[in-house]
Order: C-alpha cells, then structure tokens, then sequence
C-alpha cells in the first residue's frame, strides 16, 4: 500500500496533468472506487470475500471496456473491523484520493462512524450490507436486505411452523437494539410473546448463563442476531449443552458461514433469510459461485455480502453510464427514475428512489442436522418499502438520518 | 430447589474455571517475572490452534490439548531468549514488545492460515439436571481449574524446581551466587506461563470460534483477575477467580449479560482504588 501507492498516485497526477494540457483523452480517465472493508480483525472471516467479489467485478467490467470507457481503478484499504480506521479511510478516500464512490462497510456501528463524513464531504458511498434498516440518507445507496425484508418474511413462518413464544439474543449495539425491536414488533403484531431478550456485548464469547435463560423461558424458538467471531461461540455451546431449540437469524450463516466453521450437527435447525449464499440453487447463482471460484480458488465462503458488492458493482456501472457522468446528482436523477435494475447472482434486483435500497428475492436457508442447506421457502422481489411508507423520500428531502420503528421520520 | 442450586453453582464452576485457566499463564509471567505479556492472547490462540490441527490429524483430544500446551511453551521460551530476556526491569518496555508480538502472531496467522479455522464440536455431550441441560465437558474444564491450581501449588511449593523459581524472582543474585542458572529458570519459567496460556487454548478450543482474534476475548477476564489477584497466584489469582465468578455468574443471571461485565469492572476499580496490591498484596500486607 504505501510506497507503491505513491507512485501510482505520482503517476496518475502526471497522466491526469498530461491529459489536461492535452484537452483530450478526459474520456480515459480512470474511474477511481474506493474499497473500505475489513480485512483483519473480528469481522473479518465475513468481510475478506466482498473485497474479492469487488475486484472480481472490477476485472470484467475493466476487461468489456470499463465504465463508458473509462476503466476502474481500486483504492482499497483495510478497516480491521475498527470504526476509527473507518473514519480515517473515509476521509482519506474522499479527500486526498479523490474517489468517485466508496465500498464501505460492514458493522452498524462502522456506517454510522463514516456516514457523518461521506455528508461532510458530499460523497457517494454504497453500503451492501444487510443491516437494521432505516438509513435514509441521498449520499449512501445500500444493496444489503433490510427487516422488512428478512424479519417480515421469517419470523411469522417461524412462529406458523414452531409457535409464538419468541427468545431474542443480540448483540449489544445499533444493529442488534434495532433488529430486536422489529422483532419484538413483529411478534406482537402477529399475537405472539416475547418469553426473553438478551443483548450480548460485542466481544462476549462465554454463553453459559445465557443458554440457561433460554432453557428457563421455555422459547419455540430463538432469534440469533450474534455478530463477530466471538459470539459465533453461542452455536458450538450451546449444542454442547444440548439446548436443541430452532434458531432464526437475518446474519448467520448468510454471512459468517457458521454452518461451515462448526461440527455438525451445532447449528441444526438454523433458519436465516438471505438473498444469497453459494447453496442458492439458481442457475444464475450457479455460474456467479463458479467464476468467483475460478478467480479465488481459496474462497471460504461466497456469502451474502460479496453477492451484493458484486450487484452494487453494475448497479454503479449502470447509472454511471446513463448519466454520462459520475457527479452524484446526475447518477441519483437516474436512480430517480426506479428502473435502476440488474439480473445478477441473486436474480433480478431493482434500486428503490425513494430509500436508495434495493428489492431482493428473499431466500429462506435452512442448516440440517448435516449443515446442509435446504430451502423451505422463497420470497420472491420483496421491495425495500418501509423507509418509503414511513415517509422517507430523498427525490424530495435528503434527512440524513437514520430512522427506527419507535423513531420514525417525522410526519410533515 | 435442588435444581437451582445446582444451576448456580454450575455457573459459578463455569466463570471460574474461565478465569482461572483463562488467567494462570497470565499470573505466572506477571506474578514470577514483572512481565506483563499483551501477548498472552497470542499464546492462548496458538495453543487452540495447534490443539485443533493435532485433533483434525487423528490425535485424541487429550494429546492434542497437551501438544497444543507443548506448542505454546516452546514458542513462548523461544521468545524469552530472544525478546523478553533483553528488557527484564524495562516493564514498560515489555509491553510495548508483547504487543507487537500479539499484532504479529494475529495478523500472521490471518495470512497463512486465513480467516477462520473450522473447529472439533465439543466431546462429551450432555446431562440433565431438574429441566436443564448442561454440557458435560464444561465439568471437566471446572476439575481442570482445580487440579491446575493444585499441581501449580505443588510444583511451587513442594519441589526443587519450584524453589529455585522463587529463589531467582525473589533474590536473583544470590540465587547465581549458590550456583542457580538463573537465564534458564527464567526461560523455563516464561515457557511455563506460554504453555499454561496454550493450555488454556487448547481446553477452550472445542467449545469455540476458532479465529486468529479469538486470544482478544480471554484477555478482559485474564487481566481482570491478575489485578485484582496481585502478585501472588494462589493468595491472588485463585481467590480474585472465585470472587469474580461469583459477581459475574450472579450479574449475568440477574441482569445479562450485559450487567456481568459492568459488574466485573467495577469489581477491578473498586478493588485496586482500595487495594493497589490486588487481594495478594493486602493479604501478605496484613502479615508482616
């Protein structure tokens, strides 16, 4: 990264100087990307592959011609699942690399660190992570799935199949607080109980009390919003002690691969909704795990995330190609449109212009007692509607804000 | 009645035997040798790591666990001569060198071995106690603590070996002067607390995620209790463990979670506001 960045970055300023005095050849510029993800630290095992589906999506387009012409340079850096180093790599992206969109994210809690400076600055950034929904914000486009794609779907068949008292444990911080209270929500609207609800702090890898306060409430099932390494120990001990509830969870296995990582049969009974994972058994998904593969044999896991970065890829490409330009307005009148669509790995997805969300076909996983994956359901092009209903629309007003169920955008 | 009571002091057995295996290599560097190793994680998740590669090849659970010990100790005497033994009186000094070997190993291990590392599955399987369900290996880690602390004890206090080491930390130079190889018992002595470290790996690495992070979550609990426990193993550590696992079982049964940590941290601050020399420094204070 250092010194041979330097000298890319001597060289580029000398092309783009050369280029300038020429008046000409502005067309070849390189489209610059920036890449912030974690590639070290706790999250990492989830997060290393969405910087390869980005490069990989970043050869072929490089490779049929680029981006109207113009090829895509990547300036990546590692975050190391730090939210500092997320405020830091922002502002060096935005400011002294001059990027024209930013791959940024996986946590909550490292959005929320870098989204204040992608504002500051007037970026753009795509965040293509599924998280707690409600970012309604003109400078951030987000392809991950949201509740009202993952919890509205699996927590009525969860409570059909396994009955209405519901156990919630979470990790502790933005993302697990908001996702439990649309669980919390969803339960109560469908007539079912919440028995218990437990947040755990980031970190926490010891389970032993906690699996006790489950087999005391007597739950049909458990919802798992565990994130990071450490917590995914939940899993291997709580099979130990022979708890054998069902599990529901919109982040594993979709996104840490536990069902890979621990011996069958402790994850027996997971149900996760996602847009993707590698099991998807389209043809479209097919072919995207076969060239991912082709490109990085040592994959572990092609999860959901490197799906939506892949997307978010083309989606980028697209409106950048439409427009004739990457000045963020202009791309965002051409999302404004809403047939801002793309047929990639997880089928056809379409960016909403009210939210910047996206619509996902929404795939119900289910990990057997092999940790084999089946698919009891599919929920086909859910739309991200809730930000849109609740009043949030940024072709008129950009709040920048973040909204939950309790704090809604305020009716005008 | 019987059940609860059983459930309580499961729990309890539980968070100690953390704390204890948890923290021991940590009391031993620190309490013997005035080292305080921030790699001390690094150890712990060499010995899981080793421990899994070992059971992974066809080695029973319980070589692989003492290969996985072996490992850490070998490891951890091979940087004793070549770090640790240039900055004894230098602590902070050796922190700054234990952290960069913590950031070494982690970042090493990512890149060799990747990400994530798939694990064993716990051995031993399950028991019912009154509507709950228990795992069984978590009792065996329980005895584990107990029988480390005895043998640590014996080793220490009852043999030749454990004798020099005292000799050597307590008055080094006329330990030389009675003819003690003092380089080498403090050698064998870090090797001790690196093994004990991946020992505590190993015995962990069933019933975790194996990750090159994964020393960062035994390191709170570790140097919790060597704070509060001071210098000394048995008069601290051992009696630091068990009053931390009584607050930390009782808080995460009462509140979660959550209430466990906060309750174990400000255990730590109100016990070195009013005890700077941990519980072992007041008691052997309360002697003299």
């Amino acid at each position: 990264m250092p010194s041979g960045s330097q000298l890319a970055k001597a060289l580029r300023l000398g092309v783009a100087v050369a280029a300038l005095t020429a008046s000409a050849g502005l067309a070849q510029d390189a489209i610059k990307i920036g890449v912030l993800e974690d590639q070290s630290g706790d999250f990492a095992a989830a997060t290393m592959v969405k910087v390869n589906a980005i490069t990989l999506a970043a050869e072929e387009i490089n490779a049929a011609g680029g981006i109207g012409g113009r090829p895509i340079e990547l300036v990546t850096y590692d975050t190391q699942s730090d939210n500092t180093r997320y405020q830091e790599f922002m502002r060096r992206v935005l400011q002294s690399d001059k990027v024209d969109v930013v791959f940024a994210g996986f946590s909550s809690a490292s959005r929320e660190a870098y989204r204040p400076i992608v504002n500051q600055f007037d970026g753009l950034a795509f965040y293509n992570n599924q998280y707690e929904g409600g970012v309604c914000d003109a400078n951030m486009i987000v392809t991950g799935a949201v509740p009202e794609q993952q919890f509205s779907t699996l927590i009525p068949w969860m409570m059909e199949k396994y009955g209405k008292n519901v156990y919630t444990l979470a990790a502790d911080y933005n993302f697990g607080q908001i996702s439990a209270e649309w669980v919390r929500n969803i339960v109560e609207a469908n007539g079912g109980t919440m028995v218990g609800e437990e947040f755990i702090p980031l970190g926490v890898s010891q389970f032993g009390q906690s699996i006790q306060n489950i087999q005391a409430a007597k739950p049909g099932f458990v919802v798992t919003l565990l994130v990071g390494a450490a917590q995914a120990s939940y899993y291997e001990q709580a099979a130990a002690a022979n708890v054998n509830l069902p599990m529901a969870s919109s982040v594993n296995v979709g996104q840490g691969y536990e069902h890979k990582r621990f011996t069958p049969p402790s994850l027996k009974d997971m149900y996760v909704t996602t847009n993707f994972i590698e099991e998807v058994d389209t043809p479209a998904a097919k072919a995207f795990v076969e060239k991912f593969r082709a490109r990085f044999p040592d994959e572990p896991y092609i999860n959901q995330e490197a799906a939506n970065s892949y997307i978010a890829m083309y989606l980028y490409k697209q409106m950048v190609e439409r427009a004739g330009t990457t000045d963020r307005a202009a791309l965002l009148a051409e999302l404004a449109k809403g047939d801002v669509c793309f047929d990639g790995p997880s089928g056809k997805v379409c960016l909403d212009p009210k939210s910047q969300h996206m619509s996902h076909t929404i795939y119900l996983a289910k990990v057997e007692a092999d940790h084999s994956i089946s698919f009891p359901t599919v929920w086909e092009n859910i739309a991200p509607y809730w930000l849109g209903e609740a009043g949030c629309d940024l072709t008129k007003t950009d709040p920048s804000a973040q909204y939950t169920p309790s704090s809604p955008p305020p009716a005008n | 009645m019987l059940p609860t009571l059983f459930s309580f002091l499961y729990q309890f057995g539980d968070a100690f035997a953390f704390l204890v295996i948890a923290s021991m290599g940590l009391a031993i560097i620190f309490g013997m040798m005035g080292v305080i190793n921030l790699a001390h994680g690094e150890f712990i998740m060499c010995g899981a790591y080793t421990t899994v590669s070992l059971a992974q090849l066809g080695l029973p659970l319980p070589l692989a666990i003492a290969g996985g010990a072996l490992a850490a100790g070998l490891i951890g005497m091979l940087i004793e001569v070549t770090v640790i033994r240039h900055l004894y009186n230098r602590p902070l000094d050796s922190i700054v060198a234990t952290w960069g070997l913590s950031m070494i190993a982690t970042q090493g291990v990512l890149i060799v071995l990747g990400s994530t590392m798939q694990g064993v599955g716990t051995p031993l399987g399950s028991f019912t106690v009154g509507g709950f369900s228990y795992s069984t290996y978590r009792l065996v880690l329980m005895g584990i603590a107990v029988l480390l602390l005895a043998g640590l004890y014996l080793l220490f206090y009852h043999t030749r070996a454990g004798v020099i080491a005292r000799a050597t930390i307590q008055l080094p130079r006329m330990a030389r002067a009675m003819g003690v190889d003092t380089g080498r018992v403090y050698t064998l002595t870090f090797g001790l607390g690196a093994a004990l470290a991946g020992l505590a790996g190993g015995l962990y690495a069933p019933t975790m995620t194996l990750v090159p992070t994964m020393g960062a979550t035994f390191m709170v609990e570790s140097f919790v209790t060597v704070v509060i426990g001071g210098g000394d193993i048995f008069l601290g550590a051992a009696p630091a463990a068990a009053i931390l696992a009584v607050i930390r079982s009782g808080m995460t049964a009462w509140q979660g979670q959550l209430f466990g940590q906060i309750g174990l941290l400000i255990t730590v601050i109100i016990v070195i506001r009013v005890l700077p020399g941990g519980l072992s420094g007041w008691i052997l204070g309360g002697r003299k």
